[in-house]
């Protein structure tokens, strides 16, 4: 079967992280690294299609041509293409303008699963998949513990704040991974060095039927105005302990109304 | 400013956090309308209405009866776009999630997320939306109207306003592509206290605690608090307590109310997965240990003698 | 009372780290030309390399479909470089034919400088040796540089493989014919894990080891075919990227303060202070590793020294953006290997010791370095020829002995062992040598392993800062800024004999940057041996452990610290 992964790159890990001052964006002139939240997917993908039978595990990354990398790391881990939208008009897009793109090129592959990683570790991208699978009028189904496919349907497990739902819905569609769901696997030798010959499409925003004023800061319908320290911590109090501690404890959590 | 608060339920009673957005919606401004979608939850409106909305609508059917989020994207487009609310509020969960953000598309409007707080500068609405781990505050809007906006779980604090709403009910039309997922089995978790992520109090143990079995000491007094245990790295290494529980920068991220501190020195790698606990409470004989200087109440003692007296302090208090 | 890491050796044994080639055909890769290393050196190897294949394009047919492959055990190119760095364009105008100096990857030009003699609270201005003049050189990140470099092989169709560690040196018939990578997906105790990937064997007809400083397979190849009789020495050098306010205006030398220099305590080095750019000041504290004192800690002089007045105003209203830590081979020209080549392969760069130490250069020689193996190696793959036939690879030797990187660490050999009789006799003496271009003394002064110097419980940490985290840090908040990612559960990669004199012990705990080494069990045990526990996990790969008495392995590929701007 088809299964489409979406991945994205994020700053990486110990890149001096700042916000750009003029842009008050995530500033991502830095070295960036595959979204570890996605590697949970792509495993997830790549697992789905390993029973047997022919199928594809397409990666599909929006993101600046830097960015190419990160689908690289993909293909060497598994993945059998991938499709990099890329168009200096995407930069500055906020949720909605994401989506529209996304969706564009998700629809261009009519895949038979749609799977996310949870969130993103620079939180920019953590709600997309509900949003595209809006827009492309599929079921979606989000923290997915485990994922089985059976009869042309998905049953997942979803994990909640209350427990796991388990909830099925027919293929196609959409399902957003939890970190839970899988233990990702290493790409291999063999694998890091064929990436670069899996074929990898580039598609601009033509390609997707969409002008530059549908994404970018013009498709957007959010913006950052400034940034700021976060608010102090307030007051900390310090004891030393006179046999008293505990009790100065309690009467701490009493007045917080914690206890 | 007219505003339409999301108010999710579960298992009968209409959620904390929903609630808490809804007072908070009220302190804003004057219009608000709170909305409740599920089956049998027209019981529910009055209760949600003491929390600040001027209206309660309803959308009660049973295919809405399970928490699942697209059936919901029908009913509050077709509400939205009726009533023309230009703020819409939900409080962050699992299910509000998915709602926003396909509500995000399906009106082509803006949503943001995780914000902390809401206030009125100018004339707009801004939202403050933490990044990079906590480090920095963004100030974030809107270009259009309608508004989303996702409320971080647990900011606000519902508050009685005293009043009482007119409740109504809406009409519910859910489309067939709507209603693809089906919801087989629903969690009911009646497990031994909370897990990490979703505990209100978490009490966590460290390498002072000197050796695994004084983990006991940990349990205790989280048990008597209602809370999950955390364990640190190092312990966890060591094989103290399983990884499940290990809270830092390569465990768990978590931000419950209230997080006691047994003997942890809180170096960065600890600290990166409990800052935005909203109540630090640190206990440590070492009074230069880096947990200090951003816990809220630091204790300079022994998390021996200290932690089994609170727990029987709590423990006098439920009972007394 | 005084005890020798020496005594306590690791358990190590190269031989565990040699193996014969065993993948079937379907599950191997084949290269035709193998470097190890996505360093200056590996990389200028990969790019000379490529640049002669383009000429003669039907050898490169012949190579196979990876005509040149470069393995990194770092997340990328960059992520394990680590350097001041003050780099002479040289090697790059030599690489890269034509280029101008405003397209290379250096980041300002050095336009003025000062050595200083630091007392505790007093700088003194030195005039600067001529070893140290700077002119027409280039301040830069080598994380940048590597980058840069690992671009442009990409570019000429060098396939770099990242994440991915050289574990074993495969041997066949007495020569080396490639490498075994290492698995992924261990836990603690060696086990498989659900996700364990094993390595593979790479088979190649030429390797060239350019792994930089305390190289693994480097050692490896070294003890096999026995390859060095002098001992290497090093040096550890903690460094710190800072955000500043006020641009500085000169690239600075300190020696003195915080180091000592009576003749007992061995300390020898000093910092270094660069303009990376108008907005970055990077400095680092540089220790030669035959110290004495347990207690000293690189990290911490590095520290106290930000303390001192004149890097306080450097510093001031400034912001710590990045810290990292690696060794310097110290030897020179007295501790090179006998050989730098052995059948089926060649060593270049920090690996085998080309470090200018008076003048801190070592990057330009490692880049000229790799050129001429690379050069070599061409020669060597021609049709009618194998690199592994007798004397294949000699030219290599040869190429490196007539070359400026030869003479420039004759002139200045002796100027670093002088040190070891402390400050006062070893500046005149290495004066003298500087002066008469390296004739006198004449022969050569003697230099001793780090392990083999006893360490004293002193007291040195008496002085450390107490960490405010504005100007002075921590170990480990240092470590997180590294952007080290070392999984927890991964088997350790560290050999040390684990139980050894407190002094010892000690000595590793203060040294080790990454708070790697914890000194456990009772305060005063019996026959003063104690217990030392090892967080692998916090292991920045700086090397300083393999020369005070231990052995540093590689971890898992990807692991370990992700420099960006170092």
């Amino acid at each position: 079967m088809k299964i489409a992964v979406c991945v994205k790159e994020v700053p990486d890990a110990s890149a001096p992280k700042r916000i750009d001052p003029q842009t008050f964006r995530l500033d991502r002139n830095v070295p960036g690294a595959l979204n570890e939240f996605d590697t949970h997917a792509l495993e997830e993908g790549l697992r789905l299609n390993e029973g047997g039978g022919d199928g594809e595990v397409v990666a599909i990354l929006m993101g600046p041509p830097k960015a190419a990398d990160s689908l690289r790391k993909a293909l060497a881990i598994g993945a059998d293409r991938a499709v990099h939208v890329a168009d200096d008009a995407l930069a500055g897009s906020d949720l909605v303008a994401t989506t529209k793109a996304l969706a564009k090129a998700i629809e261009r592959e009519s895949p038979d699963l749609v799977l996310f990683g949870q969130q993103s570790a620079d939180a920019d991208g953590a709600v997309l998949w509900a949003s595209v699978a809006d827009r492309l009028r599929l079921p979606v189904i989000s923290q997915a513990a485990s994922l089985e496919l059976a009869d042309g349907k998905a049953k997942v497990k979803r994990q909640t704040e209350y427990g796991y739902d388990v909830i099925e819905a027919p293929l196609p569609c959409v399902v957003a991974v939890s970190d839970a769901i899988n233990e990702p696997r290493y790409p291999s030798l063999k694998g890091i060095m064929g990436a670069k010959k899996k074929p990898q499409d580039s598609v601009a925003l033509s390609d997707l039927g969409l002008g530059p004023d549908d994404v970018g800061e013009a498709g957007s319908r959010t913006e950052v105005y400034a940034v700021g320290e976060p608010p102090a911590r307030g007051e900390s109090r310090r004891i030393e302990d006179n046999g008293d501690a505990a009790e100065a404890i309690l009467e701490y959590l009493t007045e917080k109304k914690l206890v | 400013m007219s505003t339409l608060v999301y108010v999710e339920d579960h298992e009968g009673e209409p959620v904390k956090g929903s609630l808490g957005v809804l007072s908070k919606a009220a302190t804003l401004g004057d219009d608000v309308a709170a909305v409740l979608c599920g089956s049998g939850v027209e019981k529910l409106g009055e209760q949600v209405g003491k929390h600040g909305a001027k209206r309660v609508l309803v959308a009660d059917d049973p295919a809405l009866e399970a928490p699942l989020p697209q059936p919901r994207v029908d009913v509050l487009t077709k509400l939205i776009e009726a009533e023309g609310f230009d703020t819409v509020l939900f409080g962050a969960s699992v299910l509000t999630a998915d709602i926003a953000a396909a509500l995000a598309s399906r009106l082509d409007a803006g949503l943001n997320w995780d914000l902390v707080d809401l206030e009125e500068q100018d004339g707009k609405l801004v939202g403050k939306r933490p990044a990079l781990q906590d480090s920095v505050l963004l100030d974030v809007g809107w270009k259009s109207e309608p508004r989303l906006a996702l409320i971080r779980s647990g900011t606000f604090e519902p508050a009685e306003s005293g009043g009482s709403a007119e409740v109504s009910k809406v009409e519910v039309a859910i489309e067939d592509w709507s209603q693809q997922a089906k919801m087989l089995e629903q969690a009911h978790e009646e497990s031994e206290g909370p897990s990490i992520e979703d505990a209100d109090v978490i009490v966590a143990g460290g390498r002072g605690l000197g050796k695994p079995e004084n983990f006991s000491l940990v349990e205790a007094l989280a048990k008597e608090l209602g809370g999950a245990v955390a364990a640190t790295r190092a312990v966890v290494d060591a094989g103290w307590y399983p990884y499940a529980s290990q809270v830092g920068q390569t465990g768990k991220t978590v931000a419950p109310k209230l997080y006691i501190a047994c003997g942890i020195s809180g170096a960065i790698q600890h600290k990166v997965g409990m800052q935005s606990s909203g109540t630090i409470v640190a206990i440590n004989k070492d009074p230069n240990a880096p947990i200090f200087e951003y816990s809220d109440l630091g204790v300079v003692g022994d998390v021996h003698d200290i932690v089994p007296k609170l727990t029987e302090l709590v423990k006098n208090r439920k009972s007394g | 009372m005084s005890a020798r890491p020496a005594d306590f050796p690791p358990p190590f044994d190269a031989e565990e780290f040699i193996a014969e080639a065993a993948d079937p055909a379907d599950e191997r890769v084949d290269v035709g030309a193998l470097v190890v290393g996505a360093g200056p050196a590996g990389l200028s190897a990969a790019i000379r390399l490529a640049q002669l294949m383009q000429e003669r394009p039907e050898l490169g047919e012949r190579l196979g479909d990876v005509p040149i492959a470069v393995v990194e055990k770092g997340k990328a190119p960059g992520a394990h470089l680590l350097s001041g760095a003050v780099v002479n364009p040289r090697a790059f105008r030599q690489l890269f034919l034509g280029m101008h100096s405003e397209d290379m990857p250096f980041r300002s030009r050095v336009e003025r400088e000062g050595l200083y003699f630091l007392t505790s609270n007093r700088a003194l201005r030195l005039p600067a040796p001529p070893t140290m003049w700077n002119h027409g050189n280039y301040v830069a990140s080598l994380a940048e540089i590597g980058r840069w470099l690992a671009e442009r092989a990409e570019e000429l169709g060098v396939t770099i493989v990242p994440e991915t560690t050289a574990r074993k040196l495969l041997v066949t018939g007495g020569r080396v014919v490639g490498i075994r990578t290492g698995d992924r997906g261990r836990g603690r105790g060696g086990e498989e894990l659900p996700n364990f990937e094993p390595g593979s064997d790479m088979r190649t007809r030429v390797t060239i080891l350019a792994e930089g400083t305390q190289g693994h397979l480097t050692g490896v190849a070294m003890s096999r075919f026995g390859l060095v009789s002098k001992p290497q020495v090093w040096a550890l050098g903690v460094k710190e990227l800072w955000e500043v306010p006020r641009p500085l205006n000169r690239v600075i030398h300190t020696m003195g303060w915080p180091l000592r220099g009576g003749r007992r305590y061995r300390e020898f080095g000093g910092s270094f202070i660069y303009p990376l750019d108008e907005a970055h000041v990077a400095l680092g504290m540089v220790v030669g590793l035959d110290y004495t004192d347990a207690t000293l800690s690189v990290h911490d002089l590095l520290q106290e020294l930000k303390g001192h007045p004149f890097v306080r105003r450097i510093l001031e209203g400034g912001k710590r953006v990045a810290w990292g830590a690696k060794t310097i081979p110290e030897g020179g020209f007295l501790a090179l290997p006998d050989r730098f080549h052995f059948p089926g392969g060649m060593i270049v760069g920090d690996g085998a010791g080309l470090v200018n130490v008076p003048a801190l250069k070592g990057i330009h020689y490692a880049m000229r370095s790799g050129m001429l193996a690379a050069e070599t190696a061409f020669d060597a793959l021609r049709p009618g020829r194998t690199p592994w036939e007798p004397g294949a690879l000699e030219p290599y030797d040869a190429a490196l002995r007539e070359s400026y990187v030869w003479k420039d660490l004759q002139r200045v050999r002796n100027m670093r062992p002088a040190f070891k009789y402390g400050f006062v006799r070893g500046s005149l003496l290495a004066g003298a040598a500087l002066n008469s271009l390296g004739k006198f003394p004449p022969g050569d002064l003697s230099l001793e392993s780090d392990a083999d110097v006893p360490v004293f419980m002193g007291n040195r940490d008496r002085a450390y800062p107490q960490p405010d985290g504005k100007l002075s840090f921590d170990k480990l908040s240092s470590v997180y800024l590294s952007g080290n990612k070392t999984r927890d559960d991964a088997p350790s990669h560290i050999r040390v004999d684990d139980k050894v004199r407190r002094e010892v012990a000690e000595t590793w705990a203060h040294m080790c940057p990454a708070q790697v080494y914890e000194v456990t069990g009772d305060a005063s045990p019996a026959g003063n041996v104690v217990d030392v526990e090892v967080t692998a996990s916090n292991c920045i790969q700086c090397g300083a452990i393999s020369a005070k008495g231990g052995r540093l392995t590689p971890p898992e590929g990807g692991d370990g610290p992700e420099y960006s701007l170092m």
